[in-house]
């Protein structure tokens, strides 16, 4: 069944606040390799201008994947999950996240299409601090094959 | 906060020194773990060829991953990096043989602004095969 497009536009509450540690953001470079030490020491992080230690570019995803989940389990979106491969991932960064941020995530739907067969959906979901200061956004477009 | 590389020193065309990283099954577990990814087509055999994948396959997200570290590595700090966009092309199939798969990043400035960003194009493959088949991403430079 082909996505309506009335659903362009549409957001959703903003997730529970997601408190940022100096682990988390630790066990997340281990995972990728990145062994810069702005990832896991402070005293590197300040040297290199940072208030604490910093997550890597792609770490927002720990976040925003959960937040687009509330997206795609919308009854009026009801994508087959099992048919659905990631197309596209976009990152755009007013700062990097740090330790200590307390981010909240509120998704939209940024686009609907259908394309040879495939649905397409592509959801943003907005990172700022509690405080409304803006962070990052995390772009997806997803595929559903074959149900358009 | 600030890159280790001069925009002054960068042209159009600078290219980035190509890195290659192994993925193995276990680089699989860890990443899902720590991305909170459980996607069982990235760590069960079955479930993958199931769904008419040849194997379990890396997540994206983890290729983007290491693909911004040739990025950032190049740059000098991995806050510089501003805007990221991949358009994910082919699965990297990641096999149980403890050696697994090998990510190879390469990358070239294809833009300079004036406010001192550049616009580094990557080309990742593996096996020989391009996975990304957009990869793009702005940093930016001292």
């Amino acid at each position: 069944m082909a996505l309506d497009p009335a659903l362009v536009g549409r957001s959703y509450p903003p997730s529970a606040v997601y408190e940022v540690g100096r682990q988390k953001i630790a066990e997340f470079a281990d995972a990728i390799g990145a062994a810069d030490p702005v990832h896991r020491d402070p005293e590197a992080a300040r040297a290199a201008g940072y208030p604490d230690v910093i997550a890597p570019p792609t770490f927002a995803i720990a976040l925003t994947l959960s937040a687009a989940g509330v997206v795609v389990e919308d009854p009026d979106v009801a994508l087959d999950y099992s048919r659905v491969v990631q197309g596209e991932q976009r990152f755009t960064h007013h700062r990097p996240i740090r330790a200590g941020d307390r981010l909240v995530a509120t998704p939209v739907i940024e686009a609907v299409r259908s394309v040879g067969g495939n649905d397409l959906l592509t959801t943003r979901v907005d990172v700022a601090t509690e405080d409304g200061e803006p962070v990052c956004a995390a772009t997806s477009m997803l595929v559903a094959r074959g149900t358009a | 906060m600030t890159a280790t590389v001069r925009a002054a020193d960068v042209a159009v065309g600078t290219e980035l020194p190509e890195q290659t990283y192994p993925v193995t099954r276990a680089d699989l577990v860890r990443y899902a773990g720590a991305s909170g990814d459980f996607n069982p087509i990235h760590w069960n055999e079955r479930v993958a060829t199931e769904v008419g994948l040849p194997g379990v396959i890396a997540h994206g997200m983890l290729t983007m991953a290491l693909a911004a570290r040739a990025v950032t590595a190049w740059a000098g700090d991995p806050g510089a990096l501003v805007e990221y966009h991949v358009r994910f092309g082919r699965p990297v199939v990641v096999p149980d043989d403890g050696t697994g798969a090998r990510v190879t990043v390469r990358g070239k400035v294809g833009a300079l602004g004036e406010d001192g960003r550049a616009r580094v194009d990557l080309t990742v493959t593996s096996g020989g095969e391009k996975v990304l088949s957009l990869a793009r991403a702005t940093v930016q430079l001292a």
